[in-house]
């Protein structure tokens, strides 16, 4: 019996739609404290005072322990950015819109929030810096390998396009939430909110606070999705902690939407320069990237992975035999910026396919023969890239690009994208297919840790760091699980993100869950499964060679009837039990570390068809395919559902969202009427095609993630299939490509 | 460690119970009125900075950005005999509180244009509850009501404390969210004096359901394909809706008429620039919708 490869129906959705799932809001204890942010409502100025309105309990700067800052959480490339990190509340100047000044504490949300209102800022204004070119550069780094000169000294053909990625983020269904209150019994901090990485938050709080670690205690919580942005430690992941231990009250603390479109991680805002070089029959010589990365006023807990994930990323799928990258990361007086799902890749793959579209036009070769002409193939497969990212070397480890590709096209045509074409401009429409290439990273280690217990009943826990974000972790993990000890997953109860039952977690993010966590499952499991084995052997006065496992039945091979459950073996493993050793610890449980040093790096394929209106310049979307390499799908059902939610959010990204500020650093998104989610209007249908024909050598499930390549190369796949549409020459310059850019490029053209 | 002087929790756990306040905007009082010379007898006694509150699609988000602050509002959606559409003298009267939903669902002889329009107001929930006389009285110049009235030649009726009056709709939009009501007059219906069989009202978002970055109205009146009158009224270009001074009189009604009077109209306007389009983007998008407009009510 296995449960891996199941569509299995969600563990998560019982709770979840009848309404009993966990999230921020819904903790309360008697006696909170309610926080209201005041935020900064100017770009850029000294602070010069705060005034605090008769009766109200205001905290400013000068109330926190000097010198907080939030600290970067992935530090790479040997980058210090000490001087440019946040503080948990402004103490001399305000740099962005939004930045938290005070916070203001009262019995009741309305009334906190009439009383922020009386907080009188007095900001003496400073000059504002939007443009990225003007910021103050908080880092610069190369990265690449090989002659790139020489390459384009060599070269037959130079194709070189500029493009701009337009700043947009994650928007989770729930905005944060946090509620922090010491239990007098324990004396421990309890946190209710906080997700993607607790352990990691945990410590820093802990630093930040000067208290043992073990005197917190982050309780598993369900997330209406998470995207990157959600869980980093921000400014009031410490505030509301320090206020709750500071004051001993519960305080709790829910973001509003107006709050959070300023508040959270901003993304994906730089400019490109890349070149090509080729020879005369279109194959790639050399590659060349200059990049402007506008990570807003602060640097926060990403520190500069965003921009380095751009350039190291970059030659994605091809063979590159030299690429030089530089990044310029710039600050401005903006909302600060991290990670948003497919960080780096969605921006850097946009620019790329763009640039290779570009290039097939000019060197005249079909595009999708260019790019298979320069995919590394099977047999070059694991390539070494000489750079690194995220701490690990860049070693891609096993697919078959070209095959993928192939595959991609003779859906879409079975699909009938391409007669779809045919017949659309047949009929005097500006229809457009977009064809884009990708390789994605997934499974960063080094390390997750995860503990399976099988309880009397033959009931079993897992408890595992993830965290449930909506993405169904926890049925992946029950399938993992169930295949291991050979069980019903209906048995397995998983809980993540519980810092306590799981204190050495490492968190949901990077497509890890599934390859880092599910490993370190995978060897709990398959590690109480041996001493069950043992334990069985014993009771049954057999050699363990001699027993099998079925259905949860431990027995001898070849006696039906001469058999223990999991639950008898539990029973065996009682303190007191006969058959425990003098010095064996009791119970059926096994902690187990998953390490790795590599990440595995799944790829795809997207293909987009879509019809412009000349007129008006809106873009449709009429079809769309995902083809992914997963290496190995544990329940394929969720991982289309990652690629169609990747899919929604890659179309906001192409065609709407995008933070704008006016000269003044004045946010003009700060609502949904003005920041464009796709609704599910403009939400294309999507096809999708889940492969499994390249296993990941790296681990024992042999898995890849899953999690962002519905979104990495939604970017690129629309952009190509407008440029397609509009005939166009050069690029399109720029994403998104809102309707009044499509119209400017219909009447300039490029 | 800081010293705050905030309760302990023992001593006010005992007082309130946990039930929080789950609302967004400022203060306000609320009142309900039960007929219309109530709810002008209320606006009178609460001061020009009550608001009456009818389907409050708009009203209500705008108090909840805290950018509306009215010191009281007068909930009228109780009030009877205002729901209706009905045929008089050849033309159409539609009451204030008139939902939405309701438009688009009635065919009216004639009127064939406002159920169709209707489909553009926002999503399905918004067109439930949003009602017509507020739409109205909002005066956004984007709205597809307030370019309807003003491209039908309707006439708003207010009732305040001194009397009932009819204002052309022609005349009611003075600019960004302003009209010719008072603040103590009431919009009780919405007349308007005759069909337009050849009338069609076309928009552009970007996301289905948005407000219109620019919207074309256009009414025509034909003698087999020849135009004896038009009437074009934009919104989106402008702080209240616009009449196009385009005459197409004597013209063939077909393509290139269209295309020329979207051209003319585009050249006539000097939209605002905002996040949602430049100016420039906005003359485009008069010209195409324009001629789709004529198109359509041509059709």
């Amino acid at each position: 019996m296995t449960s891996i490869g199941e569509r299995l129906a969600r563990k998560e959705d019982p709770r979840l739609l009848r309404g009993l799932g966990r999230f921020g809001d819904d903790q309360d204890r008697p006696g909170q404290l309610w926080m209201r942010v005041v935020r900064s409502p100017l770009a850029h100025g000294r602070l010069v005072s705060i005034s605090k309105p008769e009766g109200a309990h205001v905290i400013t700067a000068e109330d926190v322990p000097p010198g907080v800052r939030i600290p970067v959480r992935l530090k790479v490339q040997g980058i210090d950015l000490d001087d440019h990190l946040q503080p948990v509340l402004a103490a001399d100047e305000v740099r962005y819109v939004g930045e938290p000044v005070a916070v203001v504490l009262a019995d009741d949300p309305y009334e906190a929030e009439d009383l922020a209102e009386l907080v009188q800022v007095d900001i003496e204004e400073l000059p504002v810096t939007v443009d990225t070119a003007d910021g103050t550069q908080a880092a610069e780094f190369e990265l690449g390998y090989g002659d790139v000169e020489a390459a384009f000294g060599e070269a037959g053909h130079v194709v070189r396009i500029e493009f701009e990625v337009g700043r947009h983020s994650a928007v989770p269904l729930e905005p944060r939430a946090l509620l922090a209150d010491v239990d007098p019994a324990s004396g421990a901090l309890q946190i209710f909110g906080m997700t993607k990485v607790p352990v990691f938050n945990r410590d820093v709080l802990a630093t930040m606070l000067g208290i043992d670690e073990n005197l917190i205690h982050v309780h598993a919580m369900d997330a209406g999705g998470g995207f990157g942005v959600r869980g980093e430690f921000y400014p009031e992941d410490f505030l509301v902690p320090w206020l709750a231990w500071t004051l001993r009250r519960p305080v709790k603390w829910v973001e509003d939407r107006a709050e959070h479109l300023v508040a959270v991680n901003h993304s994906r805002q730089q400019k490109h320069v890349i070149s090509a070089a080729f020879d005369n029959e279109g194959t790639l010589l050399g590659l060349k990237d200059d990049v402007l990365h506008d990570n807003g006023a602060y640097a926060r807990t990403h520190g500069i992975i965003v921009p380095e994930l751009t350039l190291a990323m970059l030659p994605g799928p091809y063979r590159v035999p030299a690429f030089h990258g530089r990044v310029r990361v710039m600050l401005t007086n903006k909302t600060p910026c991290g990670t948003y799902r497919a960080p780096g890749r969605f921006e850097g793959t946009s620019v790329r396919e763009q640039l290779l579209d570009v290039a097939a036009d000019q060197l005249g070769i079909d595009r999708v023969e260019l790019r298979r002409k320069n995919l590394l193939t099977a047999d070059e497969l694991p390539h070494t890239r000489a750079m690194s990212t995220l701490g690990t070397d860049v070693v891609l480890d096993s697919g078959d690009y070209p095959g993928l590709l192939d595959k991609a096209m003779v859906e879409a045509d079975r699909l009938g994208y391409l007669s779809r074409l045919e017949s659309l401009r047949a009929q005097g429409h500006a229809a457009g297919l977009g064809v884009a290439m990708f390789l994605e990273k997934s499974g960063l280690g080094p390390q997750e840790t995860a503990d399976v217990t099988v309880s009397t009943s033959g009931a079993v826990r897992v408890h595992s760091g993830g965290t449930s974000l909506g993405q169904g972790i926890e049925t992946i993990l029950a399938q993992v699980t169930a295949d291991a000890l050979d069980i019903d997953p209906a048995v397995v109860t998983v809980i993540n993100g519980d810092t306590v039952l799981q204190p050495f977690g490492g968190g949901s993010w990077a497509s890890r869950s599934t390859v880092v966590g599910g490993s370190a499952v995978h060897r709990a499991a398959v590690a109480v499964r041996e001493r069950a084995v043992r334990m069985a052997s014993r009771m049954l006065e057999v050699a363990e060679e001699d027993l099998e496992i079925k259905a949860g039945m431990i027995g001898v091979r070849g006696a039906p009837g001469s058999s223990v459950s999991y639950a008898d073996v539990a029973k065996a493993c009682r303190p007191g039990s006969p058959y425990l050793g003098p010095d064996e610890p009791a119970g059926l449980t096994a902690r187990r570390r998953f390490e790795v040093e590599h990440m595995t790096y799944p790829y795809g394929v997207h293909v987009a068809l879509v019809d412009v209106d000349t007129g008006t310049g809106h873009v449709e979307v009429l079809r769309y395919l995902v083809a992914y390499e997963v290496g190995r799908a544990i329940n394929p059902t969720l991982v289309e559902g990652q690629l169609l939610g990747g899919v929604a959010q890659g179309v906001g990204g192409a065609l709407l969202e995008e933070f704008r500020y006016d000269e003044a650093g004045q946010p003009q998104a700060v609502t949904f009427m003005d920041y464009l989610m796709p609704t599910a209007a403009e939400v294309p249908r999507i096809d999708v095609l889940v492969a499994q024909d390249a296993p990941a050598p790296g681990n024992p499930l042999g898995v890849k993630g899953a999690g962002e390549g519905g979104l990495t190369a939604a970017g690129a796949v629309i952009a190509g299939a407008i440029r397609d549409a509009l005939g166009l020459t050069g690029s399109v310059g720029r994403l998104p490509m809102t309707a009044e850019r499509v119209r400017g490029l219909i009447e300039e053209g490029t | 460690m800081v010293k705050y002087d905030i309760p302990s929790s023992s001593e006010r756990s005992e007082d309130k119970d946990t039930e929080w306040s789950v609302v967004k905007p400022a203060a306000f009082t609320y009142h309900r009125a039960y007929d219309v010379n109530d709810t002008i007898a209320q606006l009178a006694e609460l001061g020009p900075d009550a608001k009456i509150l009818a389907g409050g699609q708009s009203l209500v988000a705008m108090m909840n950005f805290r950018l509306a602050r009215p010191s009281a509002l007068v909930d009228i959606t109780r009030i009877g005999g205002l729901d209706f559409l009905a045929k008089d003298a050849g033309g159409l009267r539609i009451g204030a509180l008139t939902r939405h939903r309701t438009v688009e669902t009635t065919k009216v002889d004639g009127f064939e244009v406002l159920s169709k329009a209707a489909r553009w107001i926002g999503h399905y929930p918004i067109r439930c509850r949003g009602t017509f006389g507020g739409s109205i009285a909002h005066g956004d110049s984007t709205a597809e009501w307030c370019l309807l009235t003003v491209l039908l030649e309707a006439w708003i009726v207010l009732q305040g404390p001194r009397g009932r009056r009819e204002v052309p709709a022609t005349e009611f939009f003075h600019g960004f969210f302003m009209t010719a009501a008072e603040p103590d007059e009431m919009i009780v219906e919405v007349r308007f004096p005759r069909p337009a069989p050849h009338a069609a009202l076309t928009e552009f978002s970007q996301r289905q359901g948005d407000f219109a970055v620019v919207a074309a109205s256009a009414r025509l009146d034909l003698a087999e394909n020849e135009i004896l009158t038009s009437r074009i009224v934009l919104g989106g270009v402008g702080p209240q809706p616009a009449v196009v001074d385009v005459d197409l009189a004597g013209q063939p009604a077909n393509e290139e008429t269209w295309r020329a009077a979207g051209e003319a109209a585009a050249a006539q306007v000097d939209p605002p620039s905002d996040g949602h389009g430049s100016g420039a983007y906005r003359k485009k998008l008069t010209a195409t919708l324009v001629a789709r407009a004529l198109a359509e009510a041509a059709a």
